[in-house]
Formats: C-alpha cells, sequence, structure tokens
C-alpha cells in the first residue's frame, strides 16, 4: 500500500483514505467562447501520459476532504513530492535531486 | 436502514475480554464550514474552534471537533440544538459559513477495553497510535468514512452513517470475538 502525504493534515497515510483525480494544473479557459474548438478540446480531452514523474490530483477523501497535488513516478508509484491546490508546480529537476 | 429500529437505541452490542462496543444514545450532529475570521463565531457557540485538523475543543456539553482545514463537527445534547443554531443564525450576516443539522444521519458506537484501539485497527489502516487521546480523526474503516475520537488509551467513539451501521456494527462483534478467543 502506498502512504501518501497530505499537506493539509501534514500526515503520512495509506493510501486507502485517499482517491486519485486525474491530471494537475489543467486551467479552465477564462473565456470559454473565444476559445477554438481545438483549444477546447485540448483542455477536455488531452492529457498526458508520461513514463515518469506526472503533476496529479489527489483528495484526501476519507480525511479532511481536500484536493491536492502531487507529483508521481509513474513507473515506481514513489510520490516525490504533495502540495497544496493552488501552489505552483514544483520544479522538476529540484524534486529529482532531492529523492535521490 | 437495513437493521431493525430497536438495535438503534443506547445499548451494550457485545462485550469480551478483548473489547465492548455499545452504541451511544443520539444527540445533536451538526456540521460546520467556516472559513476566515473565527472569533465571532467561537463567540456565538461559546468555545474557541480548534484550528488544527484532529484537534478537539469542549465547552460544557458541547464538542467541537476539526475534520479539515474550515470544517468542524458539532455533537451536543439533542436540547441544544437549536440554540447552538440560532447563536449562530445571527452571526451569518458578518460570518457567512454553512451550519447543517446531521443529527439523523449518523450514529456512534462506543468502544473500549483493553484491546479497543487493536480491534479498530480491524478495518483501520491508518496507524491508531498516530491518534493522541483527547484528539481524533476523519479516516476509513473498511472502507466507510468514519469520524475516530479518542477519549482515552482504550476509549474511542466512531460516528459512522446510519445506512453503514449495521455493517460496521456485525465487524466489531466478530473482532471482538476474534480478539478474545486469541487471548484464551
Ligand atoms: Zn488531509
Amino acid at each position: 500500500m502506498l502512504l501518501i502525504h497530505c499537506p493539509y493534515c501534514d500526515e503520512t497515510l495509506p493510501e486507502v483514505e485517499f482517491t486519485y483525480a486525474g491530471q494537475a494544473h489543467v486551467v479552465r479557459p477564462a473565456d470559454p467562447s473565444s476559445t477554438s474548438d481545438s483549444e477546447w478540446e485540448a483542455f477536455l480531452f488531452l492529457r498526458e501520459n508520461p513514463k515518469g514523474a506526472h503533476y496529479e490530483r489527489w483528495r484526501h477523501l476519507h480525511g479532511c476532504g481536500r484536493f491536492f497535488n502531487a507529483v508521481r513516478d509513474t513507473v515506481s508509484d514513489r510520490f516525490l513530492t504533495t502540495y497544496a491546490a493552488g501552489a505552483p508546480r514544483p520544479d522538476l529537476s529540484d524534486l529529482i535531486e532531492r529523492a535521490k | 436502514m437495513n437493521a431493525p429500529l430497536h438495535s438503534f437505541e443506547p445499548s451494550v452490542l457485545i462485550e469480551t475480554a478483548a473489547a465492548r462496543v455499545s452504541r451511544a444514545a443520539p444527540g445533536a450532529r451538526l456540521s460546520l464550514q467556516a472559513r476566515g475570521d473565527l472569533p465571532p463565531l467561537n463567540a456565538a457557540l461559546g468555545l474557541d474552534l480548534p484550528t488544527r485538523i484532529g484537534r478537539r475543543a469542549r465547552a460544557g456539553a458541547l464538542e467541537a471537533i476539526c475534520l479539515g482545514p474550515e470544517e468542524w463537527m458539532l455533537h451536543a445534547p439533542e436540547a441544544q440544538a437549536v440554540e447552538i443554531l440560532s447563536a449562530c443564525a445571527e452571526v451569518y450576516a458578518s460570518r457567512p459559513r454553512s451550519l447543517v443539522d446531521v443529527s439523523g444521519r449518523e450514529t456512534t458506537f462506543v468502544i473500549d477495553g483493553p484491546r479497543a484501539a487493536e480491534l479498530l485497527t480491524l478495518g483501520c489502516a491508518r496507524d491508531i497510535d498516530g491518534i493522541a487521546v483527547g484528539e481524533g480523526r476523519r479516516t476509513a474503516f473498511d472502507g466507510v468514512t468514519v469520524i475516530l475520537w479518542r477519549d482515552g488509551e482504550t476509549s474511542f467513539r466512531m460516528d459512522c452513517w446510519h445506512s453503514f451501521a449495521p455493517h460496521v456494527q456485525h465487524l466489531l462483534e466478530i473482532g471482538c470475538r476474534e480478539l478474545a478467543a486469541e487471548t484464551i
């Protein structure tokens, strides 16, 4: 079982308390009616599928209830970091350096 | 609800050498969500809402636990609910928030006895000892969202939704018997 650090509870807790919630940092266009069809399609449907570090959302469902962001390695399942929703994307090279 | 009504009366459900599980008497349960300045709400409640997740506060018979950022559960005797709701309604204009009476939604199991903490590990993946005496947490018990209150080293309360209560109760009863069988 994975252990996940919730940035709101500030505790490292079992995976069963959490749910996965898709790719992080997907920003809804401020003015949807002025976007092209392909921009709108990208917002709605196009997601990354990296082999390695993935910026993704999780929710501490059976806990504080909050959504937060995480960077997880999709190969090893290792969490490089978790951080509050709304916080800027952490720099990947720093994270990888720290994880060594 | 698929359990007979009499099973929701306060009573001891099972008692073995390992632990005892009882159903707590019904009471008022209020779900509170608020952000920003808490002092006006604290004044209305007559209690300082804890701001760290898992911390609790008590004023007389009113008890509060912080479940998440900006979220609390309040427990009080049934008769006090109207009073709390109206006191908070008075500060609503300056402190918008959500305060919902969920008394009818949940029930509470009281779990105590020498191996009470071990009994909880039957359904809780998290480390029970990470919850200090006098604190609590919302967590999962065999997939069911519950609020665990740790009242003592070997004394807990577990709030869960009525619809899950028969399942939770059954599991706790099995656990009580299994742990007692081990000790013989
Ligand atoms: Zn949390």
